[in-house]
């Protein structure tokens, strides 16, 4: 029994065999064979890749990482934030803030700092808040504590009250719902309901060139196969059996001298940190960030998302993503009517029918058909008896 | 089962520092493990706790009955931090007040407790149950980077054997039957290495055979653990052999040995019908 408990205290890897090697394969065709695709064959090849499917990928790869993220305090910690587009958006305005201090004197009407908008607005100067956002590095360290400080704050004062259940779903929602309005203000100095658009370079690259895209999606990419690692070395550490303790029976880990408070708030806050990212990368690759991330209904599309993919699973929440959003693409584009009507179907469905979601009916797929083996070779085997 | 094993004693000696000199019959409080004096709890005008006292002196095993509603579990959520009483003394180790901390400052002293239904983390395997009760570091940054040394093995190896459930290392917890479940509770406080341990019902539904087992186990604990049990089953009661304390509507209706109770014609009232 020793070596057993020996064998089961050592530290998890990231990913078992299969699972590098699976993170692996999809890692070189994202980041090696789509852009080959795209550059190498000519305009007329069967094997060409459409510009336009770049940034439609990069897209995907954004809102997969913000699906990780959600999964994280919802699959893990049992945390519904139905907030998680606002944090998106945070990160999405603190880029776009950076675009356009790059746009300088090329704007509409030629200002050498401020943006068209505040000159058509009559302000005289850059207000505060927007000083320092010229510098790439300092726009980044928003991109994290923008959404990093507002689930600090909120999350201390929620998990730290004991608000749980729907009711931090609630206050999330209303989070993101004031964040709303708020931005829809021509007086906040982000634009107003117009956001922020018009950009025109990105670190000196100009934005909307073939190369830029392919290097803001593999950047995209990349910072998904990185997110998806941190989540799993927290998820395969301790403190992620703490969260799915607190998840299942969060009084019972005070009793054991755990502070649920101390251990959603990490999750909380990581994951607000790697939804500010995901928007940070989605913000250049769209060209544009208004405050219609903000809007509720976004939030509760994310929570489907991983509802649909299977929560707790992390790749599940990935997949998720992903798929929903290929179908939304394909069907704003074919019946834009019926999008709706469907997102809530396979909301509906995915709670009554496969509560698991996609990843769940896959596994229960492999449990039928190895069933199926096994009672099939005790037919043979029985077969084989009688004939004796 | 096996003996257990040795505890720091630095809770033991603090216990008997003798820190207050005040006397209450003839044992001084600094000298008690557990110390509730005039404790009382209303919900919504009902009191459930009325006026209660206790005294369990360390080391001590006291078995605690009483009627449905009679305010057991209760008195287990106020020296938990779960429930604040609305007065009273509530003190741990003769110098520690419950009273002014959360269920987590509680734990960490030392005070485990096993719940009337019994609640282990259904999705977790038996040896993760054991590792996240194990007395370790709990912050969420030592969580995250823990690594569980030989002696935290030993520990979870021992509580294995002491609740017999060496052979479920790997099985997830929900899928262990009833009686297994308290006992994966029982052996969690015992990884948790807590001072003083509360018992909620603890045979509630088990075999006669787990009964027995049960009661072998605490026993081998008493001395080294302070332990309060609540139970119904007077068999089981009987087998403890330890004192014991009738709560009825809030408050102590009688202790003494298990003869002496069975037989004070206020508890035959109370229970009188049953
Ligand atoms: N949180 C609560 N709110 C309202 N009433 C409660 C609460 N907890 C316990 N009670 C009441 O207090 C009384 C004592 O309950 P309890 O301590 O569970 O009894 P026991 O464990 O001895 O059976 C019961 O009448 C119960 O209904
Ligand atoms: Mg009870």
């Amino acid at each position: 029994m020793r070596n057993q408990l020996e064998t089961l205290a050592k530290p998890r890897p990231l990913l078992d065999r299969k699972g590098w090697a699976a993170f692996l394969a999809i890692g070189f065709v994202l980041i090696v064979l789509v852009p080959l695709l795209n550059i190498l064959p000519g305009r007329g090849s069967a094997l060409h890749l459409s510009d336009y499917l770049i940034p439609l990928l990069g897209k995907y790869a954004c809102y997969a990482i913000l699906a990780l993220s959600l999964d994280l305090v919802w699959g893990y910690a049992g945390i519904l934030s139905l907030g998680h587009g606002a944090f998106f958006a945070l990160g999405g305005y603190a880029m776009g803030m950076y675009l356009m201090r790059q746009i300088g004197t090329r704007g509409v009407y030629g200002h050498p700092e401020l943006p068209d908008f505040m000159v058509f607005l009559n302000w005289k100067e850059l207000p505060w808040y927007w000083q320092g956002f010229d510098s790439f590095p300092f726009a980044m360290l928003m991109v994290l504590l923008a959404p990093g400080i507002l689930a600090l704050v909120l999350g201390w004062f929620a998990f730290r009250s004991r608000v749980t259940g729907v009711y931090i779903s609630i206050v999330t929602q209303a989070m993101t719902f004031a964040l709303l309005l708020a931005f829809f203000r021509n007086d906040m100095g982000f634009g107003g309901n117009n956001g922020l658009t018009d950009f025109k370079d990105i670190l000196g690259f100009p934005i909307q060139a073939p190369s830029t895209r392919i290097g803001l999606y593999v950047v995209s990419v990349i910072v998904l196969g990185l997110c998806f690692l941190l989540c799993r070395f927290v998820t395969q550490s301790k403190l992620g059996r703490v969260l799915l303790a607190v998840r299942d029976a969060e009084s019972r880990v005070r009793f054991l001298g755990y502070s649920p408070t101390a251990a959603k708030l990490f999750a909380f806050v990581l994951s607000a940190l790697l939804a500010g990212i995901a928007g940070a990368l989605y913000v250049p690759q769209v060209g544009i960030i208004n405050p219609g991330e903000f809007s509720p209904a976004n939030s509760i599309e994310i929570a489907i998302w991983v509802a649909v993919g299977g929560r707790g699973t992390l790749y599940g929440a990935i997949l998720g993503g992903v798929v929903i959003n290929l179908v939304k693409t394909w069907l704003t584009g074919a019946a834009p009517e019926l999008w709706l009507f469907v997102l809530g179907g396979l909301f509906i469905a995915s709670t009554l029918l496969f509560p698991k979601g996609i990843v769940g009916m896959v596994g229960q797929w492999k449990a039928w058909r190895d069933q199926k083996k096994a009672y099939a070779l005790d037919d043979k085997a029985a077969a084989q008896k009688g004939a004796e | 089962m096996r003996p257990a094993m040795p505890l720091p004693s630095v809770l033991v000696e603090n216990a008997t520092a003798g820190l207050a000199p005040e006397v209450v019959g003839k044992v001084r409080v600094s000298d008690t493990q557990l110390y509730l004096d005039g404790v009382s709890v209303s919900f919504d005008g009902f009191r459930a706790i009325n006026n209660l006292a206790l005294m369990v002196a360390p080391g001590e095993l006291r078995t605690i009955i009483g009627p449905n509603g009679a305010g057991k579990t209760t008195m287990m959520d106020i020296i938990t931090g779960k429930t604040k009483p609305d007065a009273g003394e509530v003190l741990f180790a003769g110098r520690v007040d419950l009273t002014k901390l959360d269920e987590v400052a509680i734990a960490n002293l030392g005070i485990g407790r096993k719940f009337q239904k019994p609640t282990v983390f259904e999705n977790l395997t038996v040896f993760e149950n054991f590792e996240l009760a194990l007395k370790s570091a709990r912050g969420a940054w030592k969580t995250l980077l823990g690594r569980l040394n030989s002696e935290a093995l030993d520990r979870i190896a021992w509580a294995l054997d002491t609740v017999g459930l060496d052979t479920k290392v790997e099985d997830i917890a929900g899928s262990l039957s009833h009686g297994q479940k308290q006992w994966l509770e029982i052996g969690m406080l015992l990884v948790q290495d807590t001072q003083l341990i509360l018992l909620d019902e603890p045979v509630a539904g088990m075999t006669d055979a787990e009964t027995k087992q049960t009661a072998e186990l605490i026993l081998t604990l008493k001395g080294e653990r302070t332990l309060v049990v609540v139970e119904h089953d007077m068999e089981f009661v009987r087998d403890l052999g330890a004192k014991v304390t009738v709560l009825h509507e809030g408050s102590v209706l009688s202790e003494g040995t298990v003869d002496h109770v069975q037989n004070d014609p206020r508890v035959i009232e109370v229970y009188l019908g049953r």
